[in-house]
């Protein structure tokens, strides 16, 4: 057949796999990573029409230089409290996730899942939100909850689905819902919050309120079918909801080439659907203050939505459940050009005279022990497996808001087994 | 409370639902496609964007997935949305919102956040609509936990259903059988269509009133064979009966979740047969769940095996489409058979 018809004379076609640069084993260079200097890109006025601003989705908002300077039209000049706390809180979610991690591997709960080098997409973030616009956080946005000081041992009793646990237990650890925080409660599927976050969005504006919407996930659950549903809903009722998208670079074992990064930004996202798209520097603290108050201020003032790619990188595994070094080159982590969040607005303070070495080390000894005896108090409560767990029959309950026949009927028939059974 | 009594149909019952409640609940949201400006391709929702405004009753993107994940979104807000899927056989894009979001997002916030979005769609064939057309998916939802559905017969329900579903604090799949939109129909399609006046259940109060989720009707008393059905098939049913001259007890379900167990269980207890009907495919579907709960509860007073009566486990072919349709023939067999065992 091949060499009969009208196809004989063409070329066989080839299926293009992506493949990233660095595998277990290779040489680590990203010498050739396009990255502007900080100060390079400008700041459009909060009212430009996306279409003035698409080489934004190029670039790469960034403040802070290589000396540690804040330069350039995004500088979003905090004060210097703002910035102490910044740093202060990015800390305390290193710290708390090093703890957690740890109580993983003691076996106190089933899984967790940092957020290293991540910590300002949250932290910063937040910052420059206002404290009722409304999170649809994926699970790598603890940073959101410690940024609005939310208890660290509401947190932890989640984490151990123990008696203190508000959520009863039913959800995996680190998937919170803190509604008194304006944080959504989060799903195990990936981008679901995307449209959702659109969705409140949508009626906070019909409703005639003032607060906004913002949402995260991951760069490689951009390819699921709910951003591109949130991204329509977005532009169609110019949505006042912030879009993140946390590249960095990992989707458990596959990059972000596998979603397309290949071949364009995500913030380049937004040009297809006409919505305003900055790709920043989710390294330092201050690009993404800046990017989100930038994008906040436009959706408050009825401007539209915002696509923010925030530039990073995953410094752990995906969770306590993969070992990074099986699928990606071990000195990826020191090589990465963007540096550490932490460091860098440490650096940045520090040139600023407000801080140094000595008390930042001073920070980090005294923020460990806050998270310990934050989980010494939560595991008072009990850890996963202890037995310390909600009582058997809150199972049935919430499933509906009043329980029907048929579940009242299987909450017996497990209650009278187990008696039978001398449980 | 109710007020005067009118002539509907099932489109105009769903509309004067929807308005009432639109008018007495700022929080109620209309959302679809075609819903807005031009009222629905069905028109269920005709008049309504002109009468509230176009952020209440509005017009959306096709994406069914969108539709249910921005529904979940203004719920979480406070809302009460009432999104429209064009066609049930559109619902799949958006199960996975329906199934891991809306259903769940009560359980797994322990109560913070909720749900209480009703998701209409109409369903079912009998309108040479073809396999994308015509699909009958109440099995996919009923097999969820945290999700209501909700299937009205008649006018009358399906307005006092709606309004209770849209009170409803939990997330309700409510599918409205589109071949009686406009009149009854009991499965000869050979004959003229007919038209919804004139039928008791076409009276509908003008006011407000709910039917409450959980509560079957009985349709037809009788003493010999027990009929679980609901939809379309309460028509074919109770018209078989009549042809047949069979002493039956016709019980229209009219919510499958919660489902009225105890109105089925006095019923079969009382006559020792069951035959049970639906339109949706046999394997798995909601009639495997009645048929085991007939066993379950009503063991000692069957006189005879519980019998399907089903569509096939087929695509809903479009030329063959009586022939997929459990249509009075297919139901007089079974009535025929269980009533000689």
């Amino acid at each position: 057949m091949a060499d009969e018809g009208p196809g004989r004379n063409l070329r066989p076609l080839t299926l293009h796999v992506p493949e990233p640069r660095f595998r277990p084993g290779d040489v680590v260079d990203f010498g050739d990573l396009h990255l502007p200097g900080a100060g390079e890109t400008r700041r459009p006025p909060i009212d430009s029409a996306p279409a003035d601003m698409r080489e934004l989705c190029y670039q790469l908002v960034r403040v802070l230089d290589e000396e540690g300077r804040a330069v350039g039209p995004w500088d979003p000049k905090l004060a210097p409290e703002r910035l102490l706390m910044m740093l202060r809180q990015m800390a305390l979610v290193r710290a708390f996730d090093e703890r957690m991690y740890r109580a993983q591997r003691q076996g106190k709960t089933s899984f967790y899942l940092k957020c290293t080098g991540e910590e300002a997409t949250s932290v910063a973030a937040a910052h420059a939100l206002h404290r009722d616009d409304m999170c649809f956080p994926s699970y790598r946005q603890q940073g959101l909850l410690i940024a609005r000081d939310w208890p660290l041992v509401d947190m932890m009793c989640q984490i151990y689905s123990n008696a203190g646990d508000r959520l009863k237990g039913r959800q995996m650890p680190i998937l919170y819902s803190a509604k008194e925080a304006s944080f959504f409660s989060l799903s195990g599927n990936l981008a679901t919050q995307c449209p959702q976050a659109v969705g409140w969005a949508m009626a906070s504006a019909a409703r005639g309120d003032t607060r906004i919407a913002a949402a995260w996930c991951g760069e490689g659950s951009t390819a699921e079918g709910d951003f591109h549903s949130a991204m329509t809903f977005a532009a169609v009722y110019r949505a006042p909801v912030i879009l993140n998208v946390i590249n960095n670079q990992w989707a458990i074992s596959s990059f972000s080439g596998f979603a397309g990064a290949e071949a364009t930004t995500f913030a380049a996202r937004a040009i297809g659907y006409g919505i305003a798209g900055l790709r920043v520097d989710g390294n330092d603290a201050l690009a993404v203050h800046a990017a989100t108050e930038w994008a906040a201020e436009r959706a408050r003032n009825n401007h539209g939505p915002t696509l923010i790619e925030h530039f990073t990188y995953r410094s752990e595994g995906h969770s306590t459940s993969d070992d990074p070094a099986r699928y990606r080159a071990a000195d990826e982590r020191s090589a990465w050009p963007l540096g550490d969040p932490i460091e860098r607005l440490s650096g940045h303070v520090t040139r600023l005279g407000l801080w140094d070495a000595e008390r930042q080390a001073a920070m980090e000894r005294e923020l460990a022990e806050q998270v310990r005896l934050a989980a010494r108090e939560a595991e008072k409560q009990g850890v996963l497996g202890n037995g310390m767990h909600q009582p058997l029959s809150t199972m049935f309950e919430d499933v509906f808001e009043e329980m029907p026949w048929h579940l009242k009927e299987q909450a017996r028939q497990m209650r009278e087994e187990g008696e039978a059974a001398g449980l | 409370m109710s007020g005067p009594v009118r002539a509907m149909n099932m489109i105009q019952a769903i509309n004067s639902a929807l308005d009432l409640l639109l008018a007495r609940d700022p929080d109620i949201v209309v959302m679809g496609e075609d819903v807005g400006y031009f009222g629905g391709v069905f028109r269920a929702t005709e008049g309504l964007q002109k009468k509230y405004g176009k952020t209440r009753v509005f017009d959306t993107p096709i994406t069914e997935l969108g539709i249910v994940g921005v529904s979940v979104g203004m719920a979480a807000y406070g809302l009460r949305p009432v999104p429209e899927i064009q066609f049930a056989d559109y619902i799949y894009p958006a199960l996975d919102q329906l199934v891991s979001e809306a259903a769940r997002l009560r359980y797994r916030s322990a109560g913070e956040f909720t749900a209480p979005i009703t998701v209409r769609s109409p369903f079912g064939g009998g309108i040479f609509g073809g396999q994308t057309h015509s699909q009958s998916p109440e099995g996919i939802f009923t097999h969820v936990a945290g999700l209501k559905t909700v299937i009205p017969s008649n006018p009358h329900d399906a307005k006092g259903l709606l309004i209770a579903a849209i009170e409803d604090n939990d997330p309700v799949i409510f599918f409205e059988p589109k071949r009686i939109y406009n009149g009854p129909f009991d499965g000869h399609y050979d004959r003229p269509a007919r038209a919804w006046s004139g039928h008791p259940e076409a009276e509908v109060p003008e006011g407000y009133y709910r039917i409450p989720l959980g509560t079957a009707r009985i349709v037809r008393e009788g003493n010999d064979v027990t009929i679980l059905c609901y939809g379309t098939m309460v028509h074919v049913a109770t018209s078989v009966v009549a042809e047949k001259g069979v002493d039956a007890e016709v019980i229209d379900l009219r919510t499958l979740v919660p489902l009225d167990i105890e109105t089925i269980e006095a019923s079969v207890k009382k006559t020792g047969r069951c035959v049970v009907v639906h339109e949706a495919t046999r394997t798995g579907g909601f009639g495997a769940e009645l048929s085991a709960l007939v066993q379950e509860h009503c063991f000692h007073s069957l006189e005879a095996p519980v019998e399907r009566v089903t569509g096939w486990d087929t695509p809903y072919p479009h030329s063959l489409e009586w022939a997929y349709f459990p249509g009075p023939v297919r139901l007089g067999e079974a009535l025929r058979r269980v009533m000689e065992e």
